[in-house]
């Protein structure tokens, strides 16, 4: 067996690279499949070589246990409605948390195996970052699929127990790395795992991208730790590669809402939009039907979509397509214009499109299309707000202020597809709403747009 | 408190017996590559990212078969049974990740055509 295991260390190098050329393939949807195969081969072959490299395996309990998580991974896999994506992925950051927290328990219970001082600091490190994960997804899963139980937690308070969690937990932490001693082990896990909690608990459902996209890297970080402790150059390979893509996607999410990491995750967003709220003027908006907006855009040359959280929300992305089509027929020039941190994930109106057929190139980035406005007959917002209110251009007491945005105030006419006229999550009003060439619809989005392809289809006659 | 000093003495000298330094490096250029890589990714495949890049954390996987073996002529341990739960979780966000990915990447696709 051990001539094998020096050859698991080539396996491992081979399945890095197949790793790295997964998230390479990912730069177009046409690489994409082939890199998501790679990923697959990758894995294999790490999985196969472990096998040869570990001290006597016990491989029924491990091939057991793996069929039987391959069948509820494959389950949920092919079930999951794309609308719940997010929830998903937040809910497997805190499987890898969990396993994290769990390897590094085993391990310092492996009887027979002495850890030196720089393996107690890696399992120490490995185990609370995998045990905040775990906690803090667990959290940001129930407030993404709007369980009852995931309330969020408001006021001074928060930051102070945040911050006793964490002394206490480094203390616990200190305290094992001396004295080795299990007892500090085990409470340092649980109060990383109660820091995780009062940690996500405070942020707000329009952070979520952030959020999610920050679990992300720290699940990489969790499996890095654990590379470190075993030494195993594959484990902290993948970890970097997972740990760097979710800081970039964090990076990219919080510049997209002008805000910096510390603000989200540390700063009241509600506090200052109430502040805003409070000299509310009386100000007039127009309605219309469906019916009379569909007339608009059958006779428009261009009509540009924004979707947001909204969409999502009322499963409408079968009937815009549709709507879509209805219009292509008519000649209009149909797109989408997509928001970076529209819904709840990173990419989240993407696939939500994808998923209705919609077809790759007519959706654009925000900066793609921008500077289309000017040109273009009518926008159709449809569940979004703050990423499309000039507020943030134009009123530096915004809150909002300096965020980029979706242009569609420069459009010649724009319809926006409502509710309600209550605020968006950032606590707003949009003054979008209120010029006189825009026109509210109010209902669900779903009805609205089904609505809609109705009078464009039977009206003609 | 001179224990602690001693204890962290210990980590300084530790390069000798296992060479951190060469872990640490691959650690360091690891994030590097994964920072150039992923600049790459196009905006709209971000789910798809975020999903594929959950089951490549599902490598943890081999540290946890790693903790699955037998110790000592024991085939069932504490450390054996905690392992064994970690491969079912990693093995969950493997062929989850993969399967979901693929899902979604199809979608991507169809509209190629």
């Amino acid at each position: 067996m051990h001539n094998l295991a020096q050859y698991a260390d080539w396996a491992y190098l081979i399945g890095a690279v197949l790793f790295i050329l997964t998230l390479r393939g990912l730069s177009g949807p046409s690489t994409a499949i082939m890199g998501n195969r790679y990923g697959m081969m990758g894995m294999a072959l790490a999985v196969i070589a472990t096998f040869f490299a570990a001290p006597n395996p016990n491989v029924a309990m491990i091939i057991g246990a793996m069929v039987l998580g391959a069948s509820i991974g494959i389950y949920r896999a092919r079930t999951v409605p794309m609308t719940q994506m997010p929830e998903t992925v937040a809910m497997m950051h805190s499987l890898v948390g969990l396993a994290a927290v769990l390897i590094a328990i085993a391990a310092v219970l492996h009887s027979g195996e002495h850890h030196d001082a720089v393996h107690r600091f890696e399992l120490f490190v490995g185990c609370f970052i995998g045990a905040i994960t775990f906690s803090a997804s667990v959290f940001a899963y129930g407030k993404l699929a709007a369980k009852k139980w995931a309330k969020s937690l408001n006021g001074n308070w928060v930051k102070v127990v945040q911050a006793v969690l964490a002394l206490a937990m480094i203390g616990a932490g200190a305290h094992y790395f001396v004295t080795e001693s299990m007892t500090s082990f085990y409470a340092m896990t649980g109060l990383a795992i109660v820091l995780g909690y009062f940690w996500i608990a405070p942020i707000g459902g329009g952070d979520m991208p952030v959020v999610v996209s920050l679990l992300n890297s720290f699940s990489g970080w969790a499996a890095a730790g654990i590379g470190f402790t075993l030494n195993n150059p594959m484990l902290i390979i993948a970890g970097s590669l997972v740990g760097s893509s979710g800081a970039i996607l964090s990076y990219v999410m919080c510049k997209a809402m002008n805000r910096s990491l510390f603000n989200v995750l540390f700063g009241g967003f509600g506090a200052t939009a109430v502040a805003g709220a409070g000299e509310q003027k009386e100000k007039n908006y127009k309605s219309g039907s469906a019916d009379d907006a569909a007339f608009m855009m059958g006779n428009a040359d261009s009509v540009v979509i924004v979707p947001g959280y909204g969409l999502a929300q009322a499963r409408a992305q079968n009937a815009v397509k549709e709507l879509a089509n209805v219009l292509k027929e008519k000649g209009v020039n149909v797109r989408y214009a997509i928001h970076p941190v529209a819904g709840r994930m990173p990419g989240h109106m993407n696939v939500l499109l994808a998923e209705a057929d919609v077809p790759y190139e007519d959706v654009k980035e925000m900066d793609e299309i921008n500077s289309d406005f000017p040109s273009t007959d009518v926008v159709l917002v449809i569940g979004a707000n703050d990423v499309v209110n000039p507020a943030a251009k134009t009123d530096p007491s915004s809150p909002i202020f300096g965020m980029p945005i979706i242009e569609a105030n420069k459009a010649r006419t724009v319809m926006v597809i409502k509710r309600s006229m209550a605020v968006g999550y950032a606590g707003l009003d949009n003054d979008l709403f209120y010029l006189d060439k825009t026109m509210m619809i109010f209902g669900d989005a779903k009805k609205v747009v089904e609505d809609m392809v109705k009078s464009l289809t039977g009206g003609g006659h | 408190m001179n224990e602690v000093i001693q204890q962290a003495a210990e980590v300084a000298q530790h390069a000798g017996s296992v060479p951190f330094v060469s872990v640490f490096t691959v650690f360091v250029l690891a994030i590097f590559v994964g920072y150039y890589v992923v600049w790459g990714v196009t905006p709209a495949l971000h789910t798809p990212l975020m999903a594929v890049t959950n089951a490549l954390s599902g490598i943890i996987v081999v540290g946890a078969m790693l903790q699955a073996v037998t110790i000592q002529d024991q085939a069932i341990t504490a450390t054996s049974v905690i392992g064994a739960i970690a491969v079912f979780l990693a093995s969950i966000n493997i062929f989850g990740g993969f399967a979901v990915t693929e899902r979604m990447l199809d979608m991507f696709r169809k509209k190629k055509k």
